[in-house]
């Protein structure tokens, strides 16, 4: 792999939010690699800093929190201790980002065709610079846009407000936004998780042929692994703020080598499973303050030895894989 | 059949309407309100010990149905028959003693927790409210008992909930519900606002519980692999109906309606990725103020003949306990293979 | 900004065990300084009601002409034993003011108790049963509040004529509307939320789940509305007692004093002057408190 391959680089990520019982580490040393065209997903429960990860890729961390430490380079640019202008300028026209509520994200006072008009005007260099010209470009351009993401009658919807679409609606909606000034990255923060079976699968597979016919990157936030299975090229597991496992999706479902990894897809009930008890991984995830440097999953861990009680750095686990787990490293040596 | 000697609950022909109120500016104009039929002539049952799950999406009117089952909205029309007794007849005192038998765990359990109330409160107040503990310290040891039961203890009982994780709080619901002893509870989506890894822990919970102490279930939820997993029987709801019903083994391994066969293919699958071939539901669930006519699926149907959009399909048996209300039933058809023919053209 | 708001889950539970909702709400609030100075304010014109006997330096309603009109102790003419001056009856401002505070001070807090508890009753039969309770109860509010509020108490103040109870209830007919509106749309939006309905789906009856599941949960913002609305009943006390229509004379209140020092405010300015500020800084102190009160208690005003 090429270094031009790389479209985002972030390199031992840190990012602290400052409470009244004390500092929470909720990124602590992530690294993350996103290659030209690929879809990469991002599994985790609740607190396990998928969200803040990529919140911090994109400068939307706000005080409390702050960025501690780490690199990110996009597409050949280091972007901590980028000004807030600079930082706004790729903000939307290089990486995008969806949220999971569109109802909330989108503005309810303005039309769509007003809020898609807007981040072509902000971000799009393409346009005719002014006048009319430009005016026309700009609703051709939305048109389009809301065609692509498969809105019918698009001309005639561009004037309607965000409550007049349903839930699957909306969420194409701010797809389309998102997607209007052409990103070399598009960062989707769980799209379907407010969404029916049903229009979710609509939802997924539209991401997949657009990242497909515009050649974009793709980073699928979510906590869904049958999700990741479906639509991700590569796939990487946090949690309690680390990365602990990351690898191709077909291998690290198939040969999962972090138990917290074999713990989740343990949890899943599956139809295929009636009758037979899922295992449950026991306890919760720990307060992240104050944590001892020890592996974070030791107390939840059906494995767990005294040698976890140190700090695990994450460790090769064959080809193109890697898992912070100590058992891959003694494994080799026996 | 053990649904002919006796089940535990009986639904007949149950409909619940919501209708606007009728303001003056109605009278004037002759406008009707808005009415929305959630639940629209549901009948079903429950047979002591077993589970029955009940899928849908959201807006199809399924925990609508649950809470008419126990009453807690009142139905508008229909008959809910607990062990032989009818509830929708019964008294506002014979129905807050039925209470006690039939109980309810929420979905969310931030807000299905009294915030200013701790956890000694909340567990032990339908003891209070039925009388069932002779002095405080009884009460107390009744509550340590069911908290030590779904996994909590003692050193709990004067905590408030803002002070317990998402699954702790599903724990302490559970807990409130099972410590009258109830023999009937509906599961409102329980797992549904849960981690993955935390879910595992409730649904198993569940499980045990209804073994030790002999529960019977109404599992409602839109997550089509739990309720699967668990449930002995299915009944799939579309827009205030149910379209398809029977043994869950039957029901998941061959769904004959096709809304339930595009559900399916709509899961995705973590062991067998893009195996499985997908129906692409076209357009979204319509509003159930304005239901379309006929068979309320054909707006979204891959199957739909003019024949659909204009008269009701009438549940039939195909197998038995598997009932299904669609017209193309005897065709014979599977909206998989009509999909992969369409793609083969 | 708590460690539970990050990332909604798990990491908060085992932080801040043993807290209530309320001891953290009243730590916020003791955190807020200038809050703090008001309640403080607030708390030395309570001493001085309540002991006013002691405090004061002369008998508040000691008429000596010979010191009729005479200035504060700082002016040409004036005498230290007597601080502030007096009034055109000789009478000492400064035990006026002290005296007066009782009055002030007992009916703000009398008009809201009264007014809190009817409106609470009010609001919560409105909110919980809705139909036909809530369009009585909400024209009856609809109706209160289309009367000026002066105007409204003059009226009854004229009907009833003067006395303590009768200043009570004519400011407490009007006021209990303010915290009825408040606990009606708290109560609307409460009895929705799942562990109401856990309640029910327990066998709790309508007073309980009122008493119980609700009432404890809508409780800050109407004792903020309540604080706020002191320092009006209070403004409204003296514009009464201004116009005559409040406690009769020779009882010391600082509205009366006001009005009795108009006739002479260009010659012998501190008559109406100091009892004037007496009002104005207790009103403040009031409603910088509740500010504080509001910012702390009501989840609205919290990030």
């Amino acid at each position: 792999m090429s270094q031009n391959d790389i479209l985002l680089e972030v390199e031992d990520l840190r990012t602290v939010f400052d409470t009244s019982e004390g500092a929470v580490r909720a990124v602590d040393g992530v690294d993350v690699t996103v290659r030209r065209g690929e879809c990469l997903g991002v599994v985790g429960e609740s607190g396990s800093g998928k969200s803040v990860t990529f919140s911090s890729v994109m400068g939307l961390v706000r005080a409390p929190g702050r960025i501690a430490g780490g690199r990110i380079r996009f597409d050949g640019r280091d972007l901590i201790g980028l000004g807030p202008r600079d930082m706004r300028a790729i903000r939307g026209r290089d990486i995008s980002m969806t949220m999971q509520d569109a109802l909330t994200a989108l503005n309810p006072a303005l039309t769509v065709g007003e809020q898609l008009a807007e981040m072509l005007n902000a971000h799009d260099e393409d346009l005719p610079a002014r006048g009319g010209a430009r005016r026309r470009a700009i609703r051709e351009k939305s048109v389009e846009m809301l065609r692509l993401v498969g809105i019918p009658s698009p001309d005639s919807r561009l004037g309607q407000y965000p409550h007049e679409f349903s839930g699957g609606m909306r969420q194409r909606i701010m797809i389309a936004i998102a997607l209007a000034p052409g990103p070399k990255l598009l960062i989707a923060d769980e799209p379907t998780t407010a969404l029916d079976v049903t229009i979710q699968a609509q939802v997924l597979e539209l991401i997949s042929d657009i990242r497909a016919r515009l050649g974009m990157s793709v980073v699928l936030i979510t906590h869904d692994l049958g999700v990741v299975a479906e639509h991700c090229d590569r796939v990487m597991v946090m949690y309690a703020g680390q990365v602990v496992e990351e690898g191709a999706t077909v291998d690290v479902i198939a040969n999962p080598r972090h138990p917290y990894t074999r713990g989740l897809l343990a949890s899943i009930p599956r139809l295929s499973m009636r009758g037979q008890p899922i295992r449950p991984i026991e306890g919760q995830v720990p307060n992240l303050v104050g944590l001892p440097p020890q592996c974070r999953f030791y107390s939840r861990c059906p494995e767990r030895m005294d040698s976890c009680l140190q700090t695990v750095a994450m460790r090769p686990a064959g080809p193109g894989r890697r898992a912070r787990c100590i058992a891959i490293a003694e494994e080799a040596v026996a | 059949m053990t649904s002919l000697t006796n089940p535990l609950v009986q639904v007949e022909n149950l409909s619940k309407v919501y209708e606007g109120r009728r303001s003056l500016a109605n009278r004037l104009t002759g406008v009707e309100p808005f009415s929305v039929r959630a639940v629209n002539d549901v009948s079903f049952h429950v047979d002591r010990g077993e589970i029955l799950g009940l899928i849908g999406e959201s807006g199809c009117g399924k925990s609508t149905l649950g809470r008419a089952v126990l009453r807690l909205h009142e139905p508008t029309a229909g008959r809910v028959l607990f062990d032989g007794t009818d509830v929708t007849a019964l008294s506002a005192g014979a129905l807050k003693d039925m209470r006690r038998r039939m109980q309810i765990v929420f979905q969310d359990p931030y807000a299905s927790l009294n915030p200013r109330s701790t956890v000694a409160d909340i567990v032990g107040l339908p003891l209070r409210l039925h009388g069932l503990a002779a002095s405080r310290s009884e009460m107390r040891d009744q509550v340590v008992g069911i908290l030590e039961k779904v996994g909590l203890n003692a050193a709990h009982l004067d905590r408030y909930p803002h002070q317990f994780s998402g699954g702790q709080r599903q724990r302490i619901g559970i807990a409130r519900a099972l410590i009258s002893h109830p023999e009937f509870i509906v599961c409102d989506e329980p797992v549904s606002a849960l981690d993955v890894s935390i879910q595992a822990q409730i649904i198993q919970l569940l499980l045990e519980l209804k073994d030790e102490m002999g529960l019977t279930y109404l599992f409602i939820s839109h997550d089509i692999s739990v309720i699967g997993y668990l449930s002995n029987r299915v009944a799939v709801m579309y827009l205030g109906e149910i379209v398809e019903m029977g043994p869950a083994s039957d029901v998941l391994a061959r769904p004959r309606h096709p809304y339930t066969q595009s559900l399916m293919s709509a899961v995705p699958d973590v062991d067998a990725p893009g195996h499985h071939q997908r129906v692409r539901l076209t357009g979204d669930l319509p509003s159930p103020l304005d239901p379309p006519p006929g068979c309320k699926f054909h707006t979204r149907c891959p199957l739909a003949t003019d024949a659909c959009k204009h008269a009701a399909p009438v549940p039939e048996e195909v197998s038995p306990g598997h009932r299904v209300a669609c017209h193309r039933l005897h065709e014979n058809l599977s909206v998989l293979e009509t999909a992969s023919r369409a793609e083969g053209c | 900004m708590t460690v539970a708001d990050i990332d909604a889950g798990p990491v908060a539970v085992a932080s801040g065990a043993g807290q209530t909702i309320f001891r953290r709400n009243l730590a916020r609030f003791a955190a807020n300084r200038l809050a703090m100075a008001s309640v403080a304010v607030v708390f030395l014109f309570v001493l001085l009601a309540i002991f006013a006997p002691w405090i004061a330096p002369h008998d508040p309603n000691e008429t000596d002409l010979f010191r009729r009109l005479q200035p504060p102790a700082w002016q040409a003419g004036g005498e230290w034993s007597y601080l502030l001056g007096c009034d055109a009856l000789g009478r000492d401002i400064l035990s006026r003011i002290i005296y007066g505070s009782r009055i002030s001070i007992f009916i703000g807090a009398a008009v809201i108790f009264v007014a809190t508890t009817v409106g609470i009753a009010a609001g919560l039969a409105a909110g919980y049963f809705r139909g036909w309770v809530d369009v009585t109860i909400s024209r009856l509010v609809d109706i209160l509040l289309s009367f000026p509020y002066l105007i409204f108490a003059i009226g009854l103040m004229a009907m009833m004529g003067p006395g303590l109870v009768n200043i009570i209830l004519a400011l407490a007919y009007k006021e209990w509307v303010i915290p009825c509106r408040v606990v009606r749309g708290e109560t609307l939006a409460t009895r929705e939320l799942e562990y109401v309905e856990a309640a029910r789906a327990l066998g709790a009856s309508s007073a309980h789940i009122m008493a119980r599941e609700i009432l404890p949960n809508i409780l800050s913002p109407v004792i903020v509305v309540s604080t706020i609305r002191i320092a009006h009943v209070i403004i409204l006390e003296a514009s009464l007692s201004f116009l005559g229509l409040g406690v009769q004379p020779p009882t010391a209140s600082w509205g009366s004093m006001v009005a009795d020092g108009r006739a002479f405010i260009l010659g012998a300015w501190w008559v109406s002057t100091f009892p004037g500020l007496a009002i104005l800084l207790l009103v403040l102190a009031i409603n910088v408190a509740s500010q504080g009160l509001r910012d702390a208690f009501d989840p609205r005003f919290q990030e």
